[in-house]
């Protein structure tokens, strides 16, 4: 038993694997979410489903509301109408440490205030483990998680001295260390470099494989349709459209959203989307 | 394979200088505390070496061993006068680091400090106010009391207006430490012109700082809250990691931040309330401590809190002793001499913060 839960820890997920076919169950959910602040609607009936052993991206330009989005997802704004789901229970019903053990954020911008050491950052990701009988397993998960995030050789640096994209690795590796069944990611790739970028989002898709449901904010649109099974495209708050990337991401509805010219290409059976450039570069 | 061995070897060396370092600081801080005790006891006008301030202790509790002090009033000078004092810097060091490592923890910020912000001023007001009208609903109590309320009302003021977006910037911070400390001592200063002389001098001292006339009953309630406030700090001190990583990032891995901030304030009331109901103002201990505390065995709260404790008592005794002894027979107010060390070392923090942080972010 303590061998099978050992091997599972160090997988990072709980759950039993599930075929990664838009079947699973939905194990965070918004319906018709709705949040203005002032009188600025920030998001306008937006209905979204994150099932287990899937992929969803947030795609959309500036100012769609992703972010806002995934913190009303996450628990951080109360929607003005609408609601959130984890698991099929209200997330307003839900505690601070009960949803922390079934969903991890990771934030866009990452913060510290004191100079702790990147292990012990990554450690606090199993805080809310803290007297359960998980907590056995902490020293093997935040290896495991470490080892994953690719930041073995950063153990015993200071969180505050990193560079900003070791410092989004560092807190990539503590939302796997937290090992929820549901993974928020705000543009996890950002400050990354294209190994890390491919590297983080491998993470995330072997979690989903194993059974986790993840939902992540992106903008490189090929990133996303590399990695997510599911797309939604957010436009002034609004859903415009959602489901599989082949579906979704075409030249016609991306240049009407992104207001500029964006061509859709096949390479060797992937999707990638470009910018459309004058001839002779952009000048 | 020998690298690998090699790594080992070293990542072992490693951790186990790291527990050392940690186990180092509380033994030193330990035998410190134990020594400078038996001299500040020992230090006065009636003059009684260690040994027999030891001996003076044993047999007290029934131990018949050691010499007893020679002197034939060193006993009661040791009883009546000199441990009710020591114990009070004792208790009174303690309390403030701990409250400084507290108030850190969650404005997340290391120039938060209950002198600094005047949290402290806050309490002495309530405290002179006590002492100005002559109130008395608590027996012994009541100054404890007072400067409690004090206390919690600018902890809190200090909290609503210079916290935004879930993070307390230096500039605001030191500045709501100045409006604050602007409108207490225009408060004390209130008090003084309303109050007769004997009451004006009580207020002298409560500027001033100092551990002169500590008395038992009062050591007693101080002990109280000093013990509830360190004992109630270590307790949360998992969750007070967990806040550095920000407000959302904290309740993400589980804190409940507005209930946990709720809790850390009332400590941090205690905890002023109990060094200022009896000495007065002694700003910058929860400064310094913490900071060095930090430097040596790292920002985690759960050895940051007892090990501020420690050097705290250690701290206050020595500055006590310094106090007494800098000039022959006269007894300088100990909030004065923290703030002549602890201001420039302010200074020096601030600066550090500035470059570190690229600007007063």
């Amino acid at each position: 038993m303590s061998a099978d839960a050992t091997k599972n820890a160090t997988m990072g997920t709980r759950q039993e694997s599930v075929p990664a076919s838009g079947t699973g169950q939905v194990l965070l959910a918004g319906h018709s979410v709705s949040l203005a602040f002032g009188s600025a609607q920030i998001l306008d009936g937006v209905d979204v489903e994150v099932r287990s052993g899937e992929i969803l991206a947030l795609v959309g330009p500036n100012g769609a509301g992703k972010s806002t989005l995934l913190g009303v997802l996450a628990g951080d704004h109360e929607p003005s109408s609408g609601e959130v789901t984890l698991r099929g229970k209200p997330l307003a019903s839900c505690g601070a440490k009960e949803a922390a053990r079934q969903r991890g954020v990771l934030m866009q911008k990452q913060a510290l205030s004191f100079g702790f050491l990147v292990r012990d950052v990554v450690m606090m990701g199993r805080a809310p483990w803290h007297r359960s009988p998980e907590a056995e397993f902490d020293e093997t998960i935040v290896d495991a998680s470490i080892k994953r995030a690719d930041v073995e050789h950063l153990g015993s640096r200071n969180f505050p001295t990193l560079s900003g994209g070791e410092q989004a690795r560092t807190a990539f590796a503590r939302l796997l260390a937290q090992d929820t069944p549901v993974l928020m990611l705000d543009e996890p790739t950002a400050a990354l470099d294209i190994h890390h970028q491919e590297q983080v989002l491998s993470v995330v898709r072997e979690a989903a494989d194993a059974g986790a449901a993840a939902v992540v904010v992106l903008h490189d649109l090929s990133l996303a349709a590399a990695y997510a099974d599911q797309i939604c495209v957010l436009a002034h708050g609004e859903v415009r459209a959602q489901g599989r990337p082949a579906d979704v991401l075409t030249a016609e509805l991306l240049s009407e959203v992104y207001a500029h010219p964006v061509q859709v290409l096949h390479h060797e059976d992937q999707i990638v989307i470009v910018p459309v450039r004058r001839p002779g570069g952009s000048r | 394979m020998t690298t690998v061995s090699a790594g080992l070897g070293l990542l072992r060396e490693r951790v186990v200088g790291q527990l050392a370092t940690k186990v180092g600081l509380f033994v030193v801080c330990g035998v410190l505390l134990v020594l400078v005790v038996l001299l500040s006891a020992g230090q006065g006008a009636v003059n009684v070496p260690p040994s027999e301030v030891i001996g003076s202790v044993l047999h007290k509790f029934g131990l018949g061993i050691g010499p007893m002090p020679t002197h034939p009033r060193g006993d009661d000078a040791l009883w009546n006068v000199r441990f009710p004092r020591v114990t009070m810097a004792v208790l009174a060091g303690a309390a403030l680091a701990t409250a400084g490592a507290v108030m850190q923890g969650i404005f997340g910020n290391p120039l938060a400090e209950p002198g600094v912000v005047g949290v402290s001023s806050g309490a002495a007001v309530a405290a002179a106010t006590v002492i100005v009208f002559d109130l008395d609903f608590a027996g012994t109590w009541t100054i404890a009391v007072a400067a409690f309320l004090g206390g919690l009302v600018t902890t809190f003021l200090v909290y609503l207006l210079s916290r935004e977006g879930g993070r307390t910037e230096v500039v605001t911070l030191v500045l709501t430490g100045i409006a604050l400390n602007a409108m207490t001592s225009a408060g004390l200063a209130f008090l003084l012109f309303m109050a007769n002389t004997s009451a004006r001098e009580e207020i002298v001292f409560w500027q001033l700082g100092s551990l002169n006339g500590a008395r038992w009953e009062q050591v007693g309630v101080v002990a109280v809250l000093a013990v509830v406030g360190v004992a109630a700090s270590v307790a949360m001190s998992r969750k007070l990691d967990l806040l550095a990583l920000g407000d959302r990032a904290a309740r993400h891995v589980g804190v409940d931040v507005e209930h946990l901030r709720l809790k850390a304030i009332v400590v941090v009331a205690m905890l002023t309330a109990a060094a200022v109901a009896f000495c007065g103002i002694i700003a910058f201990v929860g400064l310094v401590v913490p900071h060095l505390v930090r430097l040596v065995i790292g920002p985690g709260h759960r050895l940051l809190i007892p090990a501020s404790a420690l050097g705290g008592a250690v701290l206050l005794v020595a500055a006590d002793l310094w106090a007494r002894t800098a000039i022959v027979n006269a007894d300088l107010p100990i909030g004065m001499l923290t703030s002549l060390v602890g201001g420039p070392f302010f200074f020096w923090l601030i600066r550090r913060a500035r470059r570190t942080a690229g600007g007063w972010a």
